[in-house]
């Protein structure tokens, strides 16, 4: 629906502090042409105040930001022609979704605004698009929270952006609208093919909807890969954390092998530094099989199903207690000993 | 429910009603004569006309107001927003006396004021001044609530869309806003219409020229003319049930297009 023109977003060394507070410590990014990234991170990682500085909406104490490598941060919000959809939809009140939609092209300057039949024929147009032309006379309080961020979404795009930001888009949103909504901006995306970066907190959005994920913790970059990457072979130990279910285990490396408390561990160090480190594994990689048969032992504690598996919750013999997700026709009983062996892991320093 | 409507009856509807029958002993034709006088005619375009003037004044100046209030934060922001109320809670005589020594010839205000040529005290203007003094607070406690509930995200969104600040105010701001404006115009207008201890003091009095519409029905009633007295009370009573009318039906009309989030 609009031409294809190549639009990229490059940020360098960005710093922003609130008070004491580092928002952003030095970031570097760069979205390709028609990418859909997703800002994935903890609240206060500073996600939302890097996509606030490339819509021009904040402004950064240092580094750059380039939108087609023209210097964005010498344009304001209103010249960068940069479509912003805001958590909490931010629609106006006093408006109808119709003229919601139409505002950015009725506030353009005179030369080039549109006369008020190409409006209604554009605002017809992006409502048929989010698919919701039916509710183009009522006003945002009678539509649901779902019906409202379609038509900020919409308004956004009225104006033709030449990058779409979306500011946890589905953050206001219950879980089963979210994931219908999921579902439909990538779809969406996949149509008009913007470049677009959006912020999220959830980690199963990130991965389901973006073409490549950027995780952030503390202001700082952690990870940048495809969904695949940052979820198979996490960069830290922040990141294993954060992505997927995880089992954190405190162990030592020395001379190649891992101990736990005092026990060494029949786990290969596999190049990890000496040192005091963190042994991760996915709950679903522990496999449980017969005492003694794994790098690990417990008894297990206490079972529930949950879902498509059931989870167990195991102490090891050093006294710590792991979660720990089987197959639902893997037979474990409370107080039984079971071994434990990790199909994969990961250790970091730290 | 009964209590209530009994309580509402005593305490409002009963002294209205012999407002109302006092002023039936008038025939429609003494009725009319009395209202259609110099002087009342002269005292109530003084009460309405710079009360409604006042009352734009206050519009103006009190969004200015609340906007500093809701949306800045500097030292000293609570004792403002506290001193907003003093023209609530100050006795009205009290706030005329002291406006009255600030704008006399001699007062801090009224001596430098006098050297422009200007003369406040004992003149309409003063009239004016005490009613913007009495009225600000019902424009800035009617449209704060309002401006603080109203998202400042809607005004990044209006300039992510293109919109120029101007555009966003008048587009966005002013229209949400617009109810609680003219909720809060109507309020200060009224109490403006119907103020008496704090313009007295600076009026000076002149019949047709700084006798307010109040005032006149003091004096008739001190002469014992209370039809008189009725009849200007009455007319003033009508503009009133007209303006809270009005007030009514712009709440409705608000709430049926912005209902809470």
């Amino acid at each position: 629906m609009r031409d294809k023109t190549q639009v990229t977003i490059e940020v360098k060394d960005l710093v922003k502090t609130f008070g004491s507070f580092k928002a952003l410590d030095g970031v570097d990014l760069k979205v390709d042409s028609g990418e859909l990234v997703a800002l994935l991170g903890p609240s206060g990682s500073g996600k939302t105040t890097l996509l606030r500085i490339v819509a021009g909406l904040d402004w950064p104490d240092a580094g750059e930001v380039l939108i087609n490598g023209e210097d964005a941060l010498a344009q304001g919000a209103r010249e960068r022609h940069v479509g912003f959809v805001f958590q909490h939809y931010a629609l106006f009140r006093h408006m109808s979704v119709f003229e919601n939609v139409a505002f950015g092209l009725r506030v353009q300057p005179r030369a080039i605004r549109k006369d008020e039949a190409a409006i209604r024929a554009r605002v017809k147009e992006l409502l048929d698009l989010v698919q919701l032309d039916w509710l183009s006379d009522r006003y945002p309080s009678q539509l649901s929270g779902g019906q409202r961020q379609r038509i900020a979404l919409a308004r956004a795009l009225a104006i033709e952006p030449r990058i779409l930001l979306l500011d946890e888009p589905f953050g206001a949103l219950d879980a089963k609208v979210r994931k219908e909504l999921r579902r439909w901006l990538r779809s969406l995306h996949h149509e008009i093919n913007v470049t677009s970066i959006f912020v999220t907190h959830d980690q199963e959005e990130a991965l389901e909807v973006a073409n490549r994920v950027v995780v952030m913790d503390k202001g700082r970059i952690e990870q940048v890969g495809s969904p695949d990457d940052v979820y198979e072979s996490p960069a830290s130990a922040f990141v294993h954390g954060f992505i997927g279910e995880s089992i954190e285990l405190p162990v030592q490396v020395e001379g190649g092998v891992v101990r736990l408390g005092d026990r060494p561990l029949a786990l290969a160090a596999g190049g990890a530094a000496p040192g005091a480190s963190k042994l991760f594994v996915r709950r679903h990689d522990m496999l449980v099989g017969p005492p003694g048969s794994g790098a690990f032992e417990g008894a297990v504690q206490h079972v529930r199903n949950f879902g498509p598996v059931q989870r167990a919750e195991i102490v090891l013999s050093g006294g710590k207690t792991i979660e720990i997700d089987a197959p639902r026709d893997k037979e474990l009983r409370v107080g039984e000993t079971v071994g434990l062996e990790p199909r994969r892991y990961r250790i970091f320093a730290g | 429910m009964g209590l209530t409507l009994s309580w509402l009856s005593v305490i409002i509807l009963i002294p209205l009603a012999g407002l109302f029958l006092k002023s039936l002993e008038l025939s429609p034709e003494q009725f009319w004569n009395i209202l259609s006088s110099r002087r009342t005619l002269n005292a109530l375009r003084v009460s309405f006309g710079l009360a409604f003037a006042a009352a734009c004044v206050n519009l103006v100046m009190g969004s200015i107001i609340v906007w500093a209030l809701v949306r800045y934060r500097f030292p000293g922001r609570r004792l403002f927003d506290a001193i907003v109320d003093v023209p609530f809670a100050l006795p009205t005589a009290v706030a005329g006396v002291a406006l009255t020594a600030l704008f006399a010839e001699k007062g801090w205000l009224g001596a430098p004021l006098a050297a422009l040529g200007i003369k406040v005290a004992f003149t309409p203007v003063g009239i004016f001044v005490a009613m913007i003094f009495i009225g600000i607070p019902f424009v800035v406690r009617t449209v704060q609530p309002v401006l603080q509930d109203l998202d400042p995200e809607i005004e990044e969104a209006a300039g992510s869309l293109g919109a120029s600040r101007w555009q966003t105010i008048i587009r966005v701001i002013l229209p949400s806003l617009a109810p609680a404006l003219l909720t809060g115009l109507a309020l200060a207008f009224a109490r403006a219409v119907g103020e008496y201890g704090s313009v007295i003091f600076i009026a000076g009095n002149l019949p047709n020229v700084s006798e307010i519409a109040p005032l006149l029905i003091v004096i008739r009633l001190s002469e014992f003319r209370y039809a008189d007295a009725t009849a200007i009370a009455v007319v003033m009573l009508v503009v009133s049930f007209v303006i809270i009318f009005a007030v009514n039906r712009l709440q409705r009309w608000a709430q049926s297009r912005i209902p809470a989030r």
